[in-house]
Parts: structure tokens; C-alpha cells; sequence
């Protein structure tokens, strides 16, 4: 298969950036995305020009390091699908390809796709954990937790913290991000004791880092690798206004 | 020199207990002045870290992702393992610590699978209070399920995510002490260099992946949680940025590498489908509870699965394993696999591959329950492969998974560098010869939440501070020698690129050195791994500046060190004239096709030790004693 990129490259966080067009001719349809821009890299470094930098890691869709805004689409246009786990097969031959970092004021540009994301590093310090100590921890089955919370629960924990949600919103908002990890807490028993304060916390830590509001655009929920569902948002929005009435 | 592994004496229920009570302690006042510094923010090192500041230390994380989160312990899929007998079937903290001594093939240090198995509980107990989502039943108590090398239901698991529910718990408890200040994590920073000052270790030098900057950390100790070197073979289940360089900086600084040759193959791969393949995806083994794995019977039948009929499959691990069937080790399965693909009768492109069939399955317990067990892996299947399991077959082939091998440990979790701990997949491990699934992510939370916070109290108390800054002169020389290896790295300026020199070394490792081995292969690899290496060091091409984000610069530095680690792994395999768990010597096999060991002669740990560039290392051994599980023939018939 034969394709047009036009990828976004800047060269540090300071200097501006601008699409290059790049060939990417010869592709096999079983080639992964991250795979094909492998090949143009190798081919770059052939003809002795600097390889698209992007980020990545574990290359099946869970350590959530890979991403991109592909074709308007973060993490491309296959649904539930990080971008490492979308396959050249689902492009149609001849097409041009669109390639640019995920955009929010919280997440910087680093080069060329790569982003700073450790302001989510930031909102989960201020409350994302149940504070426990190695060591202070009571038998297990001695916290019964039914199995449609813990299910429940689980969905929400899969979140891989890509940012997916991030360079979607038009608010450039982490709220099905936050309300993911409240939403996994805030479920189980275990959660129970800092419930309010975490939402407190970490609603105002996602603020002050920079992130946009909600305004129900839904754009996160669709483009989720995980499909997490933005019924965590209205959980924790719920929360958020229990813990206004409780602190008063 | 026999090296000693330093376990303590008194009965095997009772050593770790009693060791326990007798290690010096730190005041908690004064912990605070001690400075730790962790490398690897995985299981093991997040669990350490989080650990270690809990008790008051000053703790340094370092790792070469943008988050902690990120590590590689995220992707494990099927479970872990403890001895809480929740099924009642008749598991036990001895019947977990057998089935493992069996399962690495008698070749692992009893004591401390003993503790392992030991502290499994507690694990289950911190995670479940971290909020780690496990699976449960109906009544609201935690759920089990069967994993290979056991007969019994002992792995807990989250989905098919285990690995990440675990290693977000870790990172949680370590967020938290970031925020508390007892912590400060080092992102998109890799090490590059141990410094030993008169024999101990003093601290690391790191560059700044986004910078370039080199810096000088100094500690009181430092702790290596840096992972497997499975990435040697270039194709692997493993991240792609998994690397051998730390606890490669540390061999040659001294640290001594054990059984650099145990190397786990994974018998349940999505199979390689061209030369564009940049990593392969592990289908986790919890598939080989429901899944059955044949071939055809007959050599070159080209027909569809579903056009197969039943009498002319191979169910081939039921066939030859009949008390385990699917549920077999898995260097086992992987040879038993290649078996059949070596006689013609593998499946798919290529003739590599083997079908993984849920069509029983599906019958029995119907498609809601296989959705509920495997739904994300069936997804995954068929992103990459375009094929849906739940009407045909899975292909699977496998892949390099695991390195059982890693730098020498004492009972303690110290290498024979005094200061140097390494915890997790990095050390040699408790695994042996094989790693028995779900296994991976007990050793490492072990290691960091319950082994290493108490051996590492009773080493400063008696070392005492460091009192050795960076100004120090070994300091000062080991970063410029990092620096003098990355300029020389850009400056070859030639015509190849780092990449095609992995693929080159892996593809001769994955034949000489992979599922199963022989002398003159070895023999073969042995005089081809020095001629990539050299060709590497005038032929490279990286293009750019180290002043900057430049991953062409990282992946050059880490190919370097896989190119002088490869030689010590192949020779560590010729040596080992015998098969054992994941390695297997050709010449050395039982009638039926099994691995035959030597108990005799080579009943030991190898921990090599470096000796210069161009010399030969030297040989250390620890003897193994088996006092309790006596060594057999590992037999799953």
C-alpha cells in the first residue's frame, strides 16, 4: 500500500512547527501504524535526515505511551483502538495521512509528537491512591466487595492514561480521566474513608493544571482506547457536589 | 571463587522469620538522612520506592518513560500467584514453593523460594487494600483461577490486566509519597553508569532524555528494578525501550551476571507476519485454561481449521502430557510446539504457528462466559491478526517473554557489590531455569513491598552514610566516560542504522541461542556476535544531536550494550552443557524429546564476573542444595 503523511515536526517545546510531507510507499496492510512510521524513520535515516520523533513503549495498547492525532481522530479513526493497535489495513491505498501530537495548553509539545503528560502524574498525586501502608494491610477476603461494583470498578481502572480524552475535548478537559480514577476508588469499600476529599483534591488539581471544563461534548467517551464511559463524569460531578454540602 | 548466598541458617519455615527479627534497624529519626536511589519504576522498583519512603528514607525513582505508570510490568495479562487457598483445593505455601523449585527445573535457591512463597499472602492482602480491582464471586470474596505448571486454582487476577491493576497500585502508593516530598521521580532519565567507589556502590550517572543533560546522583545505596534483557532477540513480547543497558553498566562495573542463558520462550505468541514486525504480543497462558492447542495430523494440510475433521487434529500437549494436557510448563509447551513446526505440520504463513482452539469452549460454557474471561484478549487478537477466535482458531507461536537470568543476589537482595540491591526481573530470581506464570508479578512486589525495605535497613545500619558526594573522582571519571561512549555513538557517522543491527543480532540469537541450542551453533554465534559489534562501531548512522529528545541516540546506546551483553548469554549457554527449564542443549535430552539435566555437574548458579574488554569472564559458582524438594525428572505426563 502506498500512502501520503503529512506530519507535524517541531524541533523543541520553543520553536514553531510545521507539516512535512513525507512518502510512505510499500507498506504492507498487515503493518501496525507505529510500525509504518518505523519504515519512514529507517528511510529518513537512510538519506541522513532527523527521524519523526513519537512515543511508545509496549506496542499492545496498555502502557498508554503511544498517541497521536491522526486524520482530526486521536489515536486515529478505528474505535477502542490505541494507536499502536491501529493497522495499516483499515487505510484506504493512496490515502493522505495527517499526523499531529495530541493539543492541550496542560500537555506541551516536547518534538515533533511527543507531549509533556505528567500534569496527570499531577492530579493523581493530590488523591488518586487509598492511603495505605505496605504492611498495614487486613486479610483480604476480609473486605467483601459485591462483584457488579468490583466489575464496575474495573472498568473504570482500565484507564491507560494515554490523553486520548485530553486532545478530543474542545475544552481540552481530563474529566473522564479524573472521574475514571474516582470512579475506580470511589466503587469499592476501600475507597470509602477519603472518597470526598479525593474528589475534592483532584478536581482542583486538574484545574489548576491547566485543563479545560466539561460541557458534555462527549468527544473523550468516543475516543477512549478503553471506552470508558462518561457516566463517570456525572458520578464524580455528583460527588463533587456531596462533598460541597458535607464540608460546609 | 564459590560464592556464598548468604541464607541464614535454621528450618526452611522458619528462616525468613528469624532473619527478619535479627537485621539491624534504622531510628526512624535518622532514616530520613539516608538517600536511596531506585532505577525502574515497574513493579519491583515502585513497590520499593513507595515502600522505602513509607519507612522514612530520602528515595530518588529514576525512569526512562514520562510516567511511572508506563513501566513494563503494565502488560502482564493472566495473574498472580499466592498460597491463599481460597478454592480449598489443597494449596499451601509449601505446595507453591514446590511447584515452583520444580517448575525452574531445580536450579533456583530453595530459601528464598521459600520466602517467596511465604510473603505471596501479604501481597494479595496490600493490593486488595490499595484498590486493586481482583475478580470476585458472586458473595463478594475474591475469585481464582489455574495457571500452567500447577494443579491447583492459586492466580488471582483483574481481568486480562492484571499486571496494570497491580503496577497502578504501586504507582498510587508511590504518587503519594511523591506528594508527601519522600520522593522524587526522575522522568524520561536513563541510567547510564554505575559509580563503585572502594568496591561499593555510590551512585549512578544519568542523561536527561529530553535535554541531554548528564547528571551525577549519589546514595547510600542503589537499587536496580530494571527489568529483563528479553529484548535481545529484538522480537519479544517485551516494550520496546526493555533494555540490558543498567544492569549491564553494572556487570562491568563489577556486579556479577547469573545464568545470563535462562531465557523464557512464551509458548502463546501471536505468530511474526513479515519483516515490518517491530515487537510480538503474548496471548496470555490463562488461554490454555479453556483454549486447546493443536496441529493437523498430516504434514503440509492446507485446509481450514473448521474443515479439519476431529479425528485428523493433533491435540498434541493433551497427547503427550495427558496429567497437565494444555496447562504444561511453558518451556514445555514451546518445544512441543516447535516440535510439530519442525516435522511440517505448523499452520499459517510460514508453516510457524499452532492453532489455539476455543470451539469446546464456547460449547460448554457459552460465549457470554469466554467474553467475561478473555474478552480483551480475543479483541486484541483480532486487531493485529484481522481474524475473529470466536469462529476460528487462534494461531499462536512463541516468542521471548522472559529472562530468568540477571544480575547475582544474595538472600538478601545484594549483588556482590556491597550497596548494589536488584530486585524483580533484573536480578537472577527465584524462577530458576523457568518462570511458572503468574509468578513475574509476585516476585516483584515481593521483592520491593516485603523483602527488600528490611534487608536494606540492616545494610546501612551497619555500612553507615555514604559520607562520598559527586564531586567524588570516580564520579567525575564515570561521567566522562558516558559521555565520551555518546559522542563516540554520533560521531561514527556511517551507513546503518541502529535498528538494523538488533534485527541482525536477533535473528542470529532467536537461531542459535533461542528454544533450543547446540554446541556448534554457539560455537557460531560466539564468532558472529564480535564481527555485528564491530561493524556496529564503524558502520553506525544517528543522525542528530545529544542536546535534544533524539530516540535514534537512545536505541543506539541500548543496542551497544545488548551487543557486548549477547556474547556473555552465549556463552553462559555453551557452557551449561546440560538442559534445564528454558534451556535447551540439543545433545542433552532424554529419549522422549525431554530436557535432561546434569545434577551432578552443574547443579550451581553461574555468576560471571567481568574482566576487561577483550578478556575472556570469569567463572563464579554458587552451589544449589536441595533439601527439601528433591530433584527428579520433571515429569507433567
Amino acid at each position: 500500500m502506498n500512502f501520503t503523511l503529512k506530519v507535524w515536526r517541531q524541533a523543541g517545546p520553543q520553536a514553531p512547527g510545521r507539516l512535512v510531507t513525507y512518502p510512505a510507499e510499500g507498506i504492507s496492510p498487515d503493518t501496525s501504524f507505529l510500525e509504518m512510521l518505523d519504515i519512514v524513520n529507517e528511510r529518513l535515516i537512510a538519506k541522513n535526515e532527523e527521524p519523526i520523533a513519537f512515543d511508545h513503549d509496549c506496542r499492545e495498547g496498555i502502557c498508554g505511551m503511544c498517541g497521536a492525532v491522526v486524520n482530526g481522530y486521536a489515536h486515529g479513526h478505528e474505535r477502542r483502538t490505541t494507536l499502536c493497535q491501529l493497522h495499516m489495513r483499515s487505510f484506504r491505498d493512496g490515502a493522505t495521512i495527517c499526523i499531529e501530537p495530541f493539543r492541550a495548553r496542560a500537555f506541551p509539545v516536547i518534538r515533533d509528537l511527543v507531549v509533556d503528560r505528567s500534569a496527570f502524574d499531577a492530579i493523581l498525586m493530590t488523591g488518586g491512591y487509598i492511603s495505605i501502608r505496605t504492611g498495614a494491610a487486613p486479610e483480604a477476603n476480609a473486605i467483601p466487595v459485591p462483584k457488579e461494583n468490583a466489575e464496575r470498578a474495573m472498568d473504570a481502572a482500565a484507564c491507560i492514561g494515554c490523553g486520548a480524552c485530553v486532545a478530543a475535548c474542545p475544552n481540552a478537559s481530563a474529566m473522564l480521566f479524573t472521574a475514571a480514577k474516582i470512579g475506580h476508588l470511589g466503587l469499592l469499600p476501600q475507597g470509602q474513608p477519603e472518597r470526598f476529599d479525593r474528589v475534592r483534591t483532584m478536581v482542583s488539581a486538574m484545574e489548576q493544571a491547566g485543563f479545560g471544563s466539561c460541557t458534555n461534548h462527549g468527544e473523550c467517551e468516543a475516543a477512549c482506547p478503553k471506552g470508558i464511559s462518561m457516566d463517570f463524569i456525572a458520578r464524580m460531578n455528583l460527588d463533587l457536589i456531596r462533598a460541597a454540602i458535607r464540608h460546609r | 571463587m564459590v560464592l556464598d548466598g548468604k541464607v541464614p541458617e535454621g528450618p526452611i519455615e522458619q528462616k525468613w522469620d528469624r532473619h527478619r527479627s535479627r537485621l539491624k534497624l534504622i531510628n526512624p529519626a535518622n532514616k530520613r538522612k539516608y538517600r536511596i536511589l531506585v532505577v525502574g519504576s515497574g513493579l519491583a522498583g515502585a513497590s520499593a520506592a513507595a515502600s522505602l519512603a513509607e519507612l522514612g528514607y530520602a528515595v530518588d525513582c529514576f525512569f526512562f518513560q514520562d510516567s511511572p505508570r508506563r513501566a513494563h510490568s503494565i502488560a502482564a495479562q493472566g495473574g498472580i500467584n499466592a498460597a491463599k487457598n481460597y478454592p480449598n483445593d489443597g494449596d499451601s505455601i509449601w505446595r507453591l514453593f514446590h511447584d515452583t523449585v520444580k517448575g525452574g527445573d531445580y536450579r533456583a535457591r530453595e530459601a528464598n523460594v521459600y520466602r517467596l512463597a511465604q510473603v505471596s499472602n501479604a501481597i494479595i492482602d496490600q493490593c486488595v487494600a490499595q484498590g486493586v480491582p481482583f475478580a470476585r464471586e458472586y458473595g463478594g470474596t475474591l475469585e481464582n483461577r489455574s495457571f500452567g505448571g500447577a494443579q491447583v486454582s492459586r492466580t488471582f487476577y483483574a481481568r486480562g490486566q492484571t499486571g496494570q491493576q497491580l503496577l497502578l497500585g504501586a504507582y498510587s502508593a508511590l504518587l503519594r509519597q511523591v506528594a508527601a516530598g519522600r520522593v522524587r521521580l526522575h522522568r524520561r532519565c536513563e541510567m547510564l553508569d554505575l559509580v563503585v567507589v572502594e568496591g561499593r556502590a555510590r551512585g549512578i550517572v544519568t542523561r536527561d532524555l529530553i535535554t541531554g543533560k548528564f547528571e551525577r546522583h549519589a546514595g547510600d545505596a542503589v537499587v536496580l528494578g530494571t527489568g529483563g534483557y528479553g529484548n535481545v532477540f529484538y522480537l519479544s513480547t517485551n516494550a520496546k525501550g526493555c533494555n540490558v543497558t543498567a544492569i549491564w553498566r553494572a556487570y562491568r562495573r563489577g556486579a556479577f551476571f547469573a545464568n545470563p542463558c535462562f531465557t523464557q520462550i512464551h509458548p502463546t505468541c501471536i505468530p511474526v507476519t513479515g519483516d515490518h514486525q517491530s515487537k510480538l504480543t503474548l496471548m496470555s497462558e490463562s488461554l490454555r485454561n479453556d483454549g486447546r492447542v493443536w496441529v493437523p495430523k498430516r504434514k503440509g494440510d492446507t485446509r481450514p481449521p473448521n474443515r479439519i475433521p476431529e479425528e485428523e487434529r493433533d491435540y498434541f500437549l493433551e497427547r503427550r502430557y495427558p496429567a497437565f494436557g494444555n496447562l504444561v510448563p511453558r518451556d514445555v509447551a514451546s518445544r512441543a510446539a516447535k516440535a510439530v513446526c519442525d516435522e511440517g505440520r505448523g499452520v499459517g504463513p510460514g508453516g510457524l504457528g499452532v492453532y489455539l482452539d476455543f470451539a469446546d469452549a464456547l460449547e460448554r460454557l457459552g460465549r457470554p462466559v469466554i467474553e467475561e474471561r478473555y474478552g480483551n484478549l480475543f479483541d486484541m487478537y483480532k486487531k493485529i491478526t484481522a481474524e475473529d477466535p470466536y469462529g476460528t482458531p487462534m494461531r499462536i507461536y512463541p516468542a521471548s517473554h522472559y529472562t530468568m537470568g540477571g544480575l547475582w543476589v544474595d538472600y538478601n537482595l545484594m549483588s556482590n557489590l556491597p550497596g548494589l540491591f536488584v530486585i524483580g526481573e533484573a536480578n537472577f530470581s527465584d524462577h530458576g531455569a523457568n518462570r511458572l506464570g503468574a509468578s513475574a508479578l509476585m516476585q516483584g512486589l515481593a521483592d520491593g513491598y516485603f523483602v527488600l525495605p528490611y534487608t536494606i535497613g540492616d545494610y546501612l545500619a551497619t555500612a553507615g552514610k555514604s559520607g562520598i558526594d559527586t564531586d567524588h573522582a570516580e564520579f567525575v571519571a564515570a561521567e566522562e566516560q558516558v559521555r565520551g561512549r555518546i559522542a563516540r555513538l554520533l560521531g561514527i557517522r556511517g551507513e546503518r542504522s541502529p535498528d538494523s543491527f538488533h534485527k541482525q543480532l536477533g535473528r542470529l540469537l532467536w537461531n542459535e541461542c533461542g528454544m533450543s541450542r547446540n554446541e556448534a551453533g554457539l560455537r557460531r554465534a560466539l564468532e558472529e556476535i564480535p564481527r555485528i559489534r564491530d561493524e556496529f562501531w564503524r558502520n553506525l548512522r544517528v543522525p542528530g544531536t545529544a542536546d535534544t529528545l533524539n530516540q535514534t541516540l537512545e536505541k543506539a546506546s541500548r543496542v551497544a550494550d545488548f551487543l557486548e551483553f549477547a556474547e556473555l548469554m552465549v556463552r553462559d549457554a555453551l557452557h551449561r552443557e546440560e538442559s534445564c527449564g528454558g534451556h535447551f542443549r540439543e545433545e542433552h535430552q532424554t529419549e522422549d524429546g525431554e530436557a535432561k539435566r546434569d545434577d551432578e555437574r552443574f547443579a550451581y548458579v553461574a555468576a560471571w564476573e567481568f574482566r576487561g574488554d577483550g578478556a575472556a569472564p570469569e567463572l563464579h559458582k554458587e552451589p544449589l542444595r536441595f533439601d527439601h524438594v528433591k530433584p527428579e525428572q520433571r515429569s507433567y505426563k
